[in-house]
């Protein structure tokens, strides 16, 4: 139950056997009995087949018929264990929130960090940039990695970042090292606080900002590791949180 | 519902400590109408010494006072509104803010105009004190203010030039009290209150010491409240009878087996002040078998401790006890200041190993499965050093969290984002 996505993954037998997006809006609780609904039907199943309901997400309280919850950071470290047994760092940077976690081999966590309250650590920040750029979100990464030079970016918050990417194209800096001075900024920042927890391989990137192969890029290369990323980033949470019963 | 593994009751003195509180707080209001005098200054201000000025002289303390604003979130606002308007920061102690913001609309947070001090006596406790009575004394249209420098480092580096220099200031500022009252200074209701002060923090040392206990006797929000009596004038006498009473009645609790939390399983600790707007996270604990026993800032900012024959913590031994008689003013004094600087809690104001270190004994002691840091942006004293204390923490093996907040400005912290982190924290010690 994401701040931007409902995400739901059914498992059976450690085997994923559907999964689905919706955007939360304004009624996340609608939201996630709809994309629910759907993702049951796309497995042939009904409400009546599935044996837990495990929720998780800055949502969880709302979701529909969830007998049991864990946190995000629980999810994302069962999720990316069972990807990648030999994860030991998970980083999930989404909308809002962006996190790092730290977990044994079984997939249980031993440490987090969270950033707080800072939408220049999370996705809000690359979308805001984008339509400073006017540049489709899903094409500034592509954008970034044809990027000739490296420009800094001062500005910690998004709202000053926002003012200062409008004065770098008033200097007729290009759009892609613009754009890459943007992902370098929010890997700084990612890459600080996972420093904070310590960094132990492997490490896996999960969460939408994933998807992003700017910045990935920049985080690669700001951490200096390279990163596991799954096929469908977004989903590891719901994943870990299916995950969750046969742990317990 | 909870399974419940022992038994627990309400404490038996729960009543008596709210109406000792309000007391103190309707006392400060009618002092003058009761014909006596007012006073204002902070918690550590060695309130002893005030009380050699008669049985009619009546202190507020300003955190206590600070924290009660705090509480009532819609208070707080205005008050915060007030001062920032007049240009103040938001980032200054949160404390400070709600009482300057108080004395600014003119109101007292239990109704009715703000009852303004006949004189300040206060103690340069940190930055922030450095400057929060002075201002406080000016926006009162000037109130007679006297301040006592005890920056003088760390008990473990005390020495005579040190002690001399804070007790030479409270004999200046005696003088000055008599000046400024129109009285004549009674050195021997200075000698009872200082038998009190140290007695009242011994007790509450010796009843934070019986919460190592399992099941701990006492919650921490319920400790809250009941330690907040100490931070109001610890030299009183009636407040000595409480915490004996409560003492007795803790002793009590842990010869039966009665728990605080009924379904008590994990402990923890927290630190720094808590967010006082949002004391309910204590109770969400509780429902996951988590009880918080305590924390520096519970036991130590009144109560005080010495290391026992066997190595471990527990309250000081007063004056009384050693079979100290005071006799003069200045040996009333010289004890005093050496309780005062003895204070666990003054000690991190100068060294955050200082603080690490008790962290670390007191989670051995009380037998503590975890620990939660409140990165305190209200107070700047309290949150020195606090993320070396949580690496130090870390680094022993200990498992911690931190969790963003303010202890007085309820903007500075978000309840259900706290709760998620909280709730991997819980995971974490296999409590959720």
């Amino acid at each position: 139950m994401g701040s931007k996505n409902v995400k739901v993954v059914i498992l059976k037998d450690g085997q994923i056997l559907s999964e689905g997006l919706a955007p939360s809006g304004f009624d996340q609780k609608t939201a996630a009995e709809k994309i629910f609904n759907e993702v049951l039907k796309k497995a042939g199943l009904s409400h009546g087949d599935i044996d837990y309901i495990v929720a998780t997400g800055a949502g969880k309280d709302v979701a529909p018929n969830a007998n049991s919850e864990i946190s995000v950071m629980g999810a994302d470290a069962l999720g990316g264990t069972f990807l990648y047994p030999s994860a030991r760092t998970v980083i999930d940077v989404g909308a809002e929130v962006a996190r790092a976690v730290r977990c044994d081999e079984k997939g249980k966590m031993i440490d987090f960090v969270v950033n707080e309250k800072c939408a220049a650590g999370a996705g809000t920040f690359i979308e805001a940039m984008a339509r400073t750029l006017e540049v489709k979100l899903e094409e500034i990464g592509p954008l970034s990695l044809k990027a000739e030079k490296t420009v800094s970016m001062s500005a910690q918050c998004t709202i000053f970042a926002e003012s200062e990417v409008v004065s770098l194209i008033h200097e007729k800096i290009s759009k892609a090292d613009i754009a890459r001075a943007i992902h370098d900024a929010i890997a700084n920042r990612i890459a600080s606080m996972a420093r904070r927890l310590g960094i132990q391989r492997d490490v896996v990137l999960v969460g939408g900002v994933a998807k992003n192969v700017g910045f990935l890029t920049s985080l690669q290369k700001t951490l200096g590791v390279d990163l596991l990323v799954p096929e469908e980033p977004e989903f590891v949470g719901a994943l870990g949180a299916a995950l969750a019963p046969l742990k317990r | 519902m909870a399974e419940t593994k022992y038994k627990t009751k309400l404490l038996d003195c729960w009543d008596e400590a709210k109406q000792l509180i309000m007391k103190y707080y309707e006392d400060y209001m009618r002092a003058h109408e009761l014909g006596g005098i007012r006073w204002a200054g902070g918690t550590a201000s060695f309130s002893a010494i005030p009380a050699g000025l008669g049985d009619d002289v009546h202190g507020l303390s300003g955190e206590p006072y600070g924290a009660i604003v705090a509480y009532n979130k819609e208070f707080a606002a205005e008050c915060h509104e007030a001062i920032e308007a007049k240009g103040y920061s938001r980032d200054l102690c949160a404390y400070m803010r709600n009482y300057w913001g108080s004395v600014l609309l003119n109101k007292y947070v239990w109704g009715g105009e703000w009852p303004k001090p006949d004189f300040i006596w206060t103690t340069h406790l940190c930055c922030g004190h450095a400057k929060w009575y002075q201002l406080a004394g000016e926006l009162e249209g000037g109130v007679p203010f006297f301040c006592i420098d005890i920056s003088v480092g760390p008990y473990n580096e005390l020495n005579e030039r040190k002690l001399n220099y804070i007790v030479s200031q409270l004999m200046d500022g005696i003088e000055w009290l008599e000046k400024v009252t129109g009285r004549k200074y009674n050195d021997e209701k200075l000698i009872e209150a200082v038998y009190n002060e140290c007695l009242t923090s011994s007790l509450w040392a010796e009843i934070c010491t019986l919460n190592k206990t399992i099941p701990a006797p006492l919650d921490e929000k319920t400790m809250y409240t009941i330690q907040a009596i100490s931070a109001l004038e610890r030299c009183r006498k009636e407040y000595v009878n409480f915490y004996q009473k409560l003492r007795d009645e803790v002793r009590d609790r842990v010869s039966n087996e009665i728990a605080a939390v009924g379904n008590e399983k994990f402990r923890v600790i927290t630190d720094t002040q808590p967010p006082w707007a949002f004391l309910q996270l204590w109770r969400y604990l509780e429902k996951h078998g988590v009880v918080s026993v305590g924390s520096l800032y519970t036991f130590g900012l009144t109560g005080n401790f010495e290391v026992r024959d066997d190595g471990t913590w527990g309250p000081r031994a007063t004056p009384q006890e050693k079979g100290i008689q005071i006799e003069t003013r200045e040996q009333a004094l010289r004890i005093l200041v050496e309780w005062g600087l003895s204070m666990p809690l003054g000690q991190h104001y100068y060294s955050p190993e200082l603080k690490s270190d008790m962290l670390k004994r007191i989670v051995k002691e009380w037998k503590v499965d975890g620990v939660m840091l409140h990165y305190n942006r209200g107070c700047e004293g309290l949150s020195l050093g606090i993320a070396e204390n949580k690496l130090a923490l870390k680094k022993a093996g200990i498992p911690v969290m931190h969790f963003e907040g303010n202890m007085g400005d309820e903007r500075g912290f978000d309840l259900e984002r706290t709760k998620a982190e909280v709730d991997a924290f819980l995971e974490i010690l296999g409590a959720k």
